[in-house]
Order: C-alpha cells, then structure tokens, then sequence
C-alpha cells in the first residue's frame, strides 16, 4: 500500500459496517458528556421500548373486574386498577403507542416543512421570501389549539398520518422563521462566500456547508416539534375529538368524566397517565441538551 | 491605468458601489478606476472605511458594482443589465478569496480534507478520491503544512489561526485561480507568524505566478510584501495615490499619504520618535452620509486652498511614469495642467 | 522582603510585584497562565509589556487589579502598591478596600471596543457611576472634573458628555476611557491594548496624547500590548513575556538595539518598519507552548535557534546582564550579541559617541 493509500479517507461498502459501529459508540460517547441529557436518552430509549417490545409482554387490559375497582397498588397490578377494574400498567404499555409514534411524525414532517421553508427562503431572498414571512407572521396569530379543535369537530381526524400533517401545517411557522433566521446568519459568513467564489453551487452550499452547521439546530427544534405535537394530541384526546382508543389522553378523559380526583383511591387513575406524559416531555427536553452538544463540529476530533 | 505596458488581467472602470435604501444611500466605493497585469502584487490600503474591502469583494465577484465596469483578461464580467457575462465561469474561479478571520474563513464541520477536495472533485479537476487526495497532499506540502497526518482529517477548531489561514490559501489554490485577493490576510494573526504567511504567499507568485491584490492598513505588512509591486492609498471611497511601492514610502505626493507615513508608529525607537509629523487640521473623519464638497481630504489637509480643493473633485492623473495622484496641488507641482 | 518593606526610597516606586503566579484550572488541567513574574513600575515610568497571543501579559494585567475570572486563583507572589511610604498588599485587600483601590489608585483601561462601554448608558452616566463606585466626590466635583479631563483628552467636553457610546468613533472612545481613568487622579494606570483596532491616524492622536497626559500628570503607565511599534513610541522600559514569564527587561533603547533574549530578537526581526528601507523578515517558526503542559527547561527552546542541552533541561532565570537596568532569562546571550551587531551599529550611529558595555 503506498503512502497515499494509507491516507485514503474511510469510504466504501467495505467500511459501513464497522462505520456504523464506530458511529453508534461514538453517539453514545457524546450523548454521555451531558448528564441530564444522556438520563433523558435513556429514559426516551425506554419509552420507546415500553410502548413496543412492552406490548408483546404486557397483555392488553380489556378484562373489565368490577370486583377490583381502583383497587391499590399490588404485585398483580403495580399500578393499581381503573374505574373498570382494568389494570393501569397494561393501560399505560399500551396507550403509549399512538402518542409516540404521532409525535415522531409530527416532529419529522413539521421539520422538514420548516426546514426547507426557512432555508429556501433565506438563501433566494427576495419576493418570495417577503411574501413567506408575511405569511407566517399571520399564522402565527392563529390560535392553534382552539383552531384544531374546531377542525376536529368538522373531520374524522382518524388517520394518524392525516393528524400529524395537520398538526405540522399548523405549526410551520415558528419553526420557519427560526431556521430562516439562523440560515439567515451563517450564510454571511465567510465560508459560504468562499465557497461562492468557488463555483461550488447553491445545492452544494445548502446541504454541505449550511445544513451541517443547523445539525443541533434542527435536532432541537424537532424534539420541540415533539413536545407541542403531543400536548396538541392528547389535549384533542382528552376533549374526546378524537376517536383514538388505548391513549393516555384517553385515559385522562376517562378519568376526569369518572370523577377520579375526587377519590383518594382512584388517584393513580389520574395520576399515572398524566405522570407518563409528563416524564416523556421531560425525556425529550432532557435530551435535547445532549443532541445540542453532539452535533457541535467543536467536539469533534480528526 | 497600470503599468500602460500590455494587457491587464484585471481591469476595474469607473467601479462605484453603494449600499444602503433610496433615502439613506451611502457610497462606499467613489468611481475606482485602475488595472493590474499578471504577475503583479498590488496592495491596497487606507484606513477604516475607505471602501478598500468593497472593493476587494468587487474584484473578486462577490458584490456587484452599482455601476462601472470589470474586466477580466479583457472579457466584462458583468453585462450592462447585471447578469453574468460571457466566460464568468472562468473569472469566478480565475479569481479566489482569502479572508481575514482565521475562525470564521473555514467550515467548522468539515475536515480539512474535505474542505480542500470538494472543489477538485466538484469540478472534476481529478479523477477520483485517490488523486483528490494526491492533490490535497501535494497543496498542504505548498501551503507549508506537514506532516500532512497531521492536518489531513483534522477540524478547523483543532488548527490555530497561522494553519487556519494557510489551509484558507490552499483552498483557493485548489481551483488554479490566476488571481487571488487577500483581504486583511494576516491581520489576525500573531506577529511572529505574520512573517512566515506573507513569505509562502510570496513563493506562490514566485512559482506559480499568483497576482495579487493585498488589501491591509498595515503599512508595514504592505511595503514588505508590495515592495516589488505598487500600492493604492484609498481614503473615504477613491484612490488617491498609486504608485510603485518604493516611490511611494520614500516620496509619497498625496498629502493623505504624507500624513500615513508619518503617522505610523514604528518599531524602532529612535525612527519612530525623530519622525516629522503632518499636521492635519482636523482630527474628524467624514461621515460617509456627508461628504465634504471637492476634494474628500480637504477639511483634513494641510495644503488646502479655498476655492480650489473644495470646490472641484480632483482626478486621478497620472504624474510621471507609472505614478497616479488624485490632488490639484501635487498634479500642479508635477506640472500637469489642472 | 523586610528590606525592601522598610526602604524610604522604595517610596519612588508605586508598585511591585514579586514573583506572582496565576493559574486556573479547565478541563484538561491546570493552565499556568503567570509564571513567577516580579517587576517594579517606578512614578512617571512606562513599562510596555510586549507579548503574543497566550503569553499571559493580560492575564498578569487582570490580576494587578484583582479582576480575574472566578475560577483563577494566585497561588503564590505579592502585589505591593506603595502610596507615600505606606505599603498596601493588594492581595488581601477587602471587597470595600478594593473597590477603593481600583481606580483611584491604579486604573484600568480596557480596548476602546463597544464592549467597554454600557450601550444604553450616556457618558456622563458611566462617568458618574464609576465616581460614586470608587470614590467620594460630590456629583458638582464629578461634573466639573469630567467636563475638565475630556477636554484635555481634546473632545468637546459638551458636545461628548451627553452622548451615547454608539454615537463616537473609536479613537473618541479611547479617549473617553481615558478621561475617565483620570477621574480620580490614580496613581497607576494600566492599559490594555491602547492601540490595536484602531486607525493609523487616530493611533497616532493616541499615542500622542498617552504621551503628553504621562508628561504633565507624571502617573506610572504600564501597557500591555503585542505591538512593538507601540512600545517603541512610549515605552520607557520594556519587559518581552513568553509562555506566563518575563524573558527580557530593559531600558527601551536597550531592548530594541541590544536584544539578549532570542525571542525578543525573533520579534524585532519579525517586525517591519514602515518607512527607510526594505528590509528582510524572519518569522519565528513553531508556536507558542502548551500553557497546562509546558515543555521542560527554557519554554522558549523547541523554537529558539540557539538551543543548547542546557535549555533542554534548565530554565533560566531573570539575571542581571548589561548593567543595573537590563536583565535576560537566557543562557546564550553571547551568541544573540554576535548576530545583533547591525541593531548595535544602528544604536551608535543614533546615540553618537560611545555605547555602554556591562560585561554581563
């Protein structure tokens, strides 16, 4: 091998596999530089396995007992027992599922509509960036939720995919002006001119020299994307607009039209869906402070 | 406006460049006219504002002039409506950028060899990654920078400034440019280190014939590194001097020149506190919003004549060979006619 | 040290320091920024402190005034500031003590950038502040002594006083901090890079003015700055620091045209002179050392040309060389003699007659 070849950058089908190894345990090694934000990792990697391995563990509460009505925490059922006599726990493995999963469309799809939006408009400038940005300056006096759940009176919001586009539409244009105002700043700098002067293309400049410098930037947004996305969800669930069943929020609805706060022994009824949604956007949040750091360039070492 | 001796690689006419809206329009470049030939170093330099940037960028395509014209090997670069004239492919990678900030001039995602092969592969100047990295191997060797391990798959934050810069100069040799202007190139770098930068841009035009334009308000930075090539002293917006780099220091005629040089705080004691000074007669710069009237230096000048300097603009008019001035005094002591 | 405590004459000398450390500590270590440093700055002296990026010359400004960074600390050395005959340790100065002490006995000024300044403050509202802070003059006494210095610092007192930082240029700027520093007739003023960012004439209005404000207020000036010509202008004595130690200190004359310390010959030699003729430059290879991990010996040896086995091991120390007022930390100062004999011939030429030779 001559002394070129040894110098040769890691490329190729041959590599992948021991490049994707090295990624995932360099991934991991970052992610722990941040203690609140790896404990956050690992309680959202959690969520994650809960709500699907879980399910092939926990059997579905369908069984209503109405002998053990908000019967208390026990080794049968750690979480205690519903209005129904329906084991909580197996509610809680099995409603996840549905908020995750919109969550993740959600936060996917309303990225990628902000990012392209905000990156486009930045970069050609212009009319079409005026008329974009006068556009979501009165989107973003719409009241959403309010907005959403008129919208859910008038269509069969049964489709997750469909909620999950709507919910993204509704809530472009924060995240657009942001990632517009964060392009906004990188494209003067003197790299990007740089790269001008060397012909290298506006394809070139967006994906290669802006984008990679957003990393943490969009990876914040899209946790944020998330959390909005999941509160807009199971507030409609919870106000019963959507015909979801197995839902947290659809736990919550039950719980409230049943009178659960006000007994003493229907509490964790309450309590735990409430709880697991909570500590799933505090999963979130927490790990959004180690993706912020992974995708800085400044941590990285050749 | 050159040497008037053949054909200019580059060749700026009448170039005027303003920012600002329709109410509040600064104009920071003054109708700049001037030519530089291949092989030249050409520095520019005045202080804070006098548009020697803007005109940097100007020349290297980056900014559209207002008005007036470039030329490139003889072809405009720009047609009269603004758009991209005919060869701008060849101008705009015949004339590469070096920045002045170390931190900012480098993609801090990208390795250094990623930064360097992108353009050789983007426009096919190699055949594949293998020779992509011969190429890069062989700029790190001509920009100073070894081992070349040490740098190849490195991040910029990893580098200091003096790398920095040298890994910016090996970028812009990646296109073969026939051109390069340096803007404040080595301003923000240690002193100790300055030398050995300037030294190695200074191999480039020996060996490759790299022409320079060297934009600075260091003064010393522009004699050692202009020696053999010419300066233009800008002040508010216009050229008002530009002359061969020795005539310059050693004869300035422009009394904004005069007042440079013996300003200039040197480092050498016994030089520095003997130096004859110029008085100006006034401390104020003018605001780019309020220009003065005529002549731009005369609220400043020692050898101002009312009725004359602050009445009629001054040309810049060639006095003697290859010399230029932009003052009715000093083309007067020339014996040139007003 | 008792000597020096109880010496009369010592009453000339405003401020010593004696062999002052500072570090701090990141992540990978402990960097030691200042590295046993001793100087003293006599009344109506300037002392330039020459140095590059990472040489520790701010750094060892801050800590004259006790504004380093929480997570510094001095683990060793004094800071003595004498008024008349009364020596005050400044390192243990208490909070109120302090504050005193800070710009009514030695102030600071800081780069003319906007940073110095609170933007949404006028003038006289900072100049008020800073008075009421350190010292007890009356609003009336603060008013009249503003309005006095910035027209000795050659602004127009009215038109300056009212206005907003973002409203002047940088050399007024400069000039404000200046004004300001004198607000309460300090004994010592140091400065922080005074020249750099700013214009080649406006620099000049500045240097001007240092001197003339050194001449007839007669404060000891230490300035800090990586600018030969600068030191060159102003400078009575010069002290070169590399890697958080003084490695030259002399009579300005003395450093310029008898260098005996290979870095600061690196750095004359780096250094272009405007105007005269064109000289040959020569860059200092390498870079600066590792501050947390520095390399054994003379910090100075993997980029110094006359690198002996000696500096390798040992690390010399501030020794007397060419008389009572000029002292190197090098062992082969001979051989940096030798190659400074065109500098030497300039400094005769100048001086006229006869140069004097300490056999060091």
């Amino acid at each position: 091998m001559t002394a070129v070849q040894a110098l040769m950058p890691k490329t190729g089908i041959r590599y992948w596999p021991e490049r994707f190894v090295r990624g995932i345990g360099r991934f991991l090694k970052l992610m722990s530089r941040n203690k609140t934000g790896f404990a956050g990792f690992l309680l959202f990697i959690g969520f994650v396995l809960m709500t699907t391995v879980g399910t092939w563990f926990v059997p579905p509460a369908t069984s209503a007992d109405i002998t053990k009505i908000y019967a208390p925490a026990s080794w049968e059922h750690p979480l205690g027992t519903d209005s129904q006599g329906k084991d909580i726990l197996a509610q809680i493995v099995h409603g996840g599922r549905d908020i995750l999963q919109m969550a993740l469309l959600t936060g996917i799809i309303s990225t990628f509509i902000g990012v392209a939006l905000g990156s486009l408009s930045a970069l050609v400038g212009g009319g079409f960036d005026a008329f974009l940005t006068m556009l979501a300056d009165i989107w973003l006096t719409i009241p959403r939720f309010p907005l959403l759940a008129v919208l859910a009176t008038l269509i069969k919001l049964d489709n997750m995919l469909f909620l999950a586009l709507l919910l993204s539409i509704l809530s472009w244009a924060g995240l657009y002006r942001a990632i517009r105002a964060q392009v906004f700043s990188i494209k003067e700098r003197d790299y990007i001119e740089a790269a001008t002067a060397l012909d290298l293309g506006m394809w070139h400049i967006i994906f290669s020299e802006v984008l990679p410098n957003m990393l943490s930037y969009i990876a914040i947004s899209f946790t944020f994307g998330m959390t909005s996305a999941i509160y807009a969800q199971v507030g409609l669930v919870f106000l019963g607009l959507v015909p979801l069943t197995r839902n947290w929020g659809v736990m919550i609805n039950l719980a409230w039209t049943q009178g659960a706060i006000f007994f003493k022994d229907s509490v964790y009824f309450i309590m735990a869906p409430v709880t697991a949604i909570a500590l799933f956007q505090l999963s979130i949040v927490w790990m959004s402070r180690s993706l912020e750091e992974i995708f800085n360039p400044r941590l990285r070492t050749g | 406006m050159g040497t008037g001796l053949g054909e200019y690689l580059i060749e700026g006419r009448n170039l005027v460049r303003m920012f600002g809206s329709r109410k509040e329009r600064v104009t920071a470049v003054d109708d700049v006219s001037f030519g530089i030939q291949e092989g030249e170093v050409v520095c520019l330099v005045g202080e804070s504002g006098c548009g020697k940037t803007t005109t940097g960028k100007m020349i290297a395509g980056l900014l559209k002039p207002t008005s007036g014209q470039i030329l490139y090997a003889g072809k405009p670069v720009w047609n009269p409506r603004g758009d991209r004239g005919e060869d701008f492919k060849k101008f705009r990678l015949g004339v590469q950028i070096i920045h002045q900030d170390p931190y900012a001039s480098l993609n801090p995602s990208h390795t250094i060899y990623k930064i360097l092969s992108t353009p050789l592969l983007h426009h096919k100047l190699v055949a594949n990654t293998h020779e992509a990295l011969e190429r890069v191997i062989e700029l790190l060797n001509i920009v100073g920078l070894g081992p070349v391990e040490d740098f190849l798959y490195k991040y910029p934050h990893q580098l200091s400034g003096g790398q920095r810069q040298r890994v910016s100069v090996a970028r812009a040799l990646t296109v073969n440019p026939r051109f390069i202007v340096a803007d404040e190139a080595v301003s923000m770098v240690d002193v100790s280190i300055r030398v050995g930068l300037l030294n190695m841009m200074a191999d480039l035009k020996r060996n490759l014939g790299v022409t320079y334009l060297f934009i600075t308000h260091d003064l010393a930075v522009a004699k050692f590194f202009a020696w053999e090539g010419r300066i233009a002293v800008m002040y508010v917006g216009s050229i008002v001097e530009f002359a061969s780099t020795p005539q310059l220091i050693n004869d300035p005629l422009h009394p904004y020149s005069k007042a440079l040089l013996a300003a200039v705080p040197e480092a050498d004691p016994e030089l520095t506190r003997s130096k004859e000074r110029v008085e100006l007669r006034s401390q104020d710069i003018p605001s780019l919003l309020a220009l003065p009237s005529g002549c731009r230096f005369h609220p400043r000048c020692p050898y101002f004549e009312p009725g004359l300097c602050d009445v009629r603009r001054p040309a810049l008019l060639p006095v003697g060979e290859n010399r230029f001035v932009a003052c009715h005094i000093a083309a007067r002591e020339a014996g040139i006619p007003a | 040290m008792e000597n020096k405590v109880a010496d009369a004459s010592r009453a000339k000398v405003p401020l010593t320091v004696e062999d002052l450390w500072v570090e701090y500590q990141i992540e990978r270590g402990v960097v030691k920024a200042v590295r046993g440093v001793s100087f003293s700055l006599a009344r109506g002296e300037s002392l330039a402190l020459i140095g590059e990026s990472g040489c520790g010359k701010t750094t060892l400004g801050v800590a004259l005034i006790r504004l380093l960074v929480q997570a510094a600390r001095i683990p060793r050395g004094e800071i003595t500031y004498w008024r008349g005959n009364q020596g005050i340790d400044v390192l243990s100065l208490k909070e109120r003590e302090l504050r005193r002490f800070r710009w009514s006995e030695c102030a600071m000024v800081f780069q003319s950038a906007l940073n110095a300044f609170n933007p949404v403050l006028r003038i006289w509202d900072q100049i008020l502040d800073t008075a009421k802070a350190h010292g007890g003059m009356s609003r009336a006494q603060v008013r009249e002594r503003a309005l006095q210095l910035l027209e000795y610092v050659q602004l127009d007192p009215k038109r300056v006083i009212d206005a907003y930082p973002h409203e002047l240029s940088g050399g007024m700027r400069q000039r404000v901090l200046l004004a300001m520093s004198l607000l309460l007739d300090p004994q010592v003023l140091i400065l922080d890079e005074p020249t750099t960012a700013l214009d080649i004439l406006t620099q000049r209005t500045i240097i001007d003015l240092l001197r003339r404000l050194k001449e007839e207020i007669g404060f000891a000036m230490l300035f800090i700055s990586h600018d030969l010509a600068t030191a060159a202008e102003l400078a009575d004595r010069v002290a070169t620091m590399y890697a958080g130690t003084i490695v030259e200190l002399g009579p300005v004359d003395d450093i310029f045209y008898r260098p005996a310390h290979p870095y600061t010959l690196g750095l004359i030699r780096a250094v272009p002179t405007v105007t005269g003729d064109f000289e040959d430059l020569v860059s200092i290879p390498g870079a600066p050392p590792d501050l947390v991990d520095p390399p054994p010996g003379c910090k100075f040896h993997p980029r110094c040309p006359y690198v002996t086995e000696h500096c390798r091991v040992e690390e010399p120390k501030l020794e007397i060389h060419y008389g009572e007022t000029h002292s190197v930390a090098c062992f082969n100062v001979r051989r940096v003699q030798e190659d400074t004999l065109d500098l030497q011939e300039r400094y005769q030429k100048y001086m006229g007659g006869k140069a004097q030779w300490a056999q060091g």
